[in-house]
């Protein structure tokens, strides 16, 4: 018999929000974290908007102490502060400096897209290149290793089960929900922090800009530049920050009497293969409605479940593609669609974070009974028109909300897709 | 400089290296860097970049290898300041 998987903490550092009643408030207003990054006019780009965590460097200096500073840049400085937040969220307490014991139950599966380009571009290529290489100091290797991520969060919590981080580009956050479900479901592991995160900055960014793929036309107006689903919508606005969950196994949720936000019903991940209309930036649609109808039937639910989707839908032209793969996926038409929102209307574009900001905001919307509005949307695209009245544009409450599923698409044609149910206490039995 | 400024001073640059500051409030020249102040190895190179920034002075990889107290680095400071 499978394991169960619930959600037991939760901690999250968005361009809107930093802390859960922070972002859930966020959330239900609508309120953007897109801001005009004057860097970015300075560098000639043609999109000059983003959306990072705000005032995060003093936000950090509450969390550390200066030896731990001094090894975090942007990316693992975000996801130290949301490990330390899901952590204390999940009921569990800082370990002392000189308390010494390991909790081998718990591990770690926490990735990004990028990585640590500020620490590359800012200090790695401008030594090297000067000559100063021996001059550069310790730190560097533990700041661009892909595993900086996960490798600083087991240390800041002593955590010794399996210590990871994947990299699936902007499906990267969903992927290591499912990793850690899984690995939790095969009686691996009791939790897993599992996540994303992605760091600022204009060299992490300047890929998408010469792609022509980011927003340019709303640089005078940055908290309406974030448009999934809209007629206007003319690229996605990039974006930072962190998400990181508490997975735990039900058995052990309910033995230490943990607060249970919901339940990771079920997941799945594949790629398109790069064929059948995909390539290395462009999704099969094929590969995207295995994916959704894979996780559903993981989940051992049928499509009908489903109350609402919260989508990749970045801003892109791809969004019309996504609502109508959705809906050949789960065979459901305009009348009978679940609601759909992309919390990527507030926060833009977090890249390897977005799955796992977005699905806090899922859990969040599950637990408390209500769906956030899917702003900068008035003029659904016309493509999807017969969907937009499934697209809420004010904070709904919804009480009765059970079931959402949650996909991230990313380069390389990789896909991921979750479905996360609401939990009841009276579920508490296994 | 005399001895004792030079000590006061590297106790001030190994306060942003060990996990537990409090650790420097009882040491003295005998005090091991790694042993007693639980600094993680791999920072040694980072104390000697940041000895070589705050008083003017190259150190040398082997000269490096042979710090293992506050006192040998003093020592090594003090004699290359003369």
């Amino acid at each position: 018999m499978k394991r169960r998987v619930v959600i037991t903490g939760m901690g999250i550092a968005a361009p809107n929000a930093h802390g859960l009643a922070d972002f859930e408030e966020a959330l239900r207003k609508g309120r953007s974290g897109i801001r005009f990054f004057p860097k970015l006019k300075e560098l000639n780009f043609t999109c000059q908007v983003g959306g990072a965590p705000q005032d995060f460097e003093n936000i950090r200096k509450g969390y550390f102490n200066e030896d731990t500073l001094m090894s975090m840049n942007e990316n693992i400085g975000y996801a130290a502060v949301s490990a330390v937040d899901a952590w204390t969220d999940a009921g569990f307490k800082m370990r002392d400096v000189h308390d010494d014991t390991v909790d081998w139950d718990t591990g770690v599966i926490v990735g990004s897209g990028i990585g640590g380009m500020d620490t590359i571009t800012t200090i790695l290529v401008p030594m090297v290149s000067q000559g100063k290489v021996r001059r550069m100091g310790s730190r560097i290797v533990e700041q661009v290793m892909n595993s900086g991520t996960s490798a600083s969060i087991a240390g800041l919590l002593a955590l010794g089960n399996q210590v990871t981080s994947n990299s699936s580009a902007c499906s990267t956050g969903n992927e290591a929900i499912v990793e850690g479900m899984w690995r939790i479901r095969n009686g691996l592991a009791k939790r897993i922090l599992a996540g994303g995160s992605e760091g600022q900055s204009p060299f992490i960014w300047a890929g998408f800009e010469a792609m022509r793929v980011i927003c340019k036309k709303f640089n005078d107006r940055p908290e309406a530049a974030s448009r999934p689903m809209s007629a206007t919508a003319c690229g996605f606005v990039p974006g930072s920050g962190a998400g990181i969950l508490v997975l735990e196994d039900l058995e052990s949720a309910v033995k230490r009497g943990a607060r249970i936000y919901a339940e990771v019903l079920g997941g799945a991940v594949n790629c398109g293969g790069h064929r059948m209309g995909g390539s290395i930036t462009a999704p099969n649609p094929e590969g995207v409605k295995r994916c959704i109808k894979a996780a559903v039937s993981d989940a051992c639910i049928v499509p009908d479940d489903i109350d609402s989707i919260n989508g990749h839908l970045t801003a892109t032209f791809a969004d019309p593609y996504e609502v109508k793969n959705w809906s050949a996926a789960l065979g459901r038409g305009p009348a009978n669609f679940p609601y759909i929102n992309s919390t990527k209307s507030m926060v833009g574009h977090c890249l390897g974070a977005a799955g796992a900001i977005e699905s806090v905001a899922v859990v969040l919307q599950l637990y408390k009974g209500f769906l956030h509005p899917s702003i900068n949307c008035e003029d659904i695209h016309p493509d999807i028109a017969e969907f937009g009245a499934k697209v809420p544009q004010k904070c709904m409450d919804y009480p009765e909300l059970n079931i959402i599923a949650k996909a991230g698409f990313g380069f390389g044609d990789v896909n991921s897709c979750l479905i996360f149910k609401r939990w009841n206490n009276n579920q508490r039995s296994y | 400089m005399d001895e004792q400024t030079i000590f006061n001073k590297m106790i001030d640059i190994l306060r942003g290296y060990t996990k537990d500051p409090s650790l420097l409030d009882k040491a003295t020249m005998d005090t091991h860097i790694l042993n007693d102040l639980k600094v993680n190895s791999a920072r040694l190179v980072d104390v000697i970049i940041k000895c070589e920034d705050t008083f003017g002075i190259t150190v040398e990889d082997d000269e490096a290898d042979k710090i293992g107290t506050v006192g040998d680095a003093v020592a090594i400071i003090k004699s290359k300041l003369g």
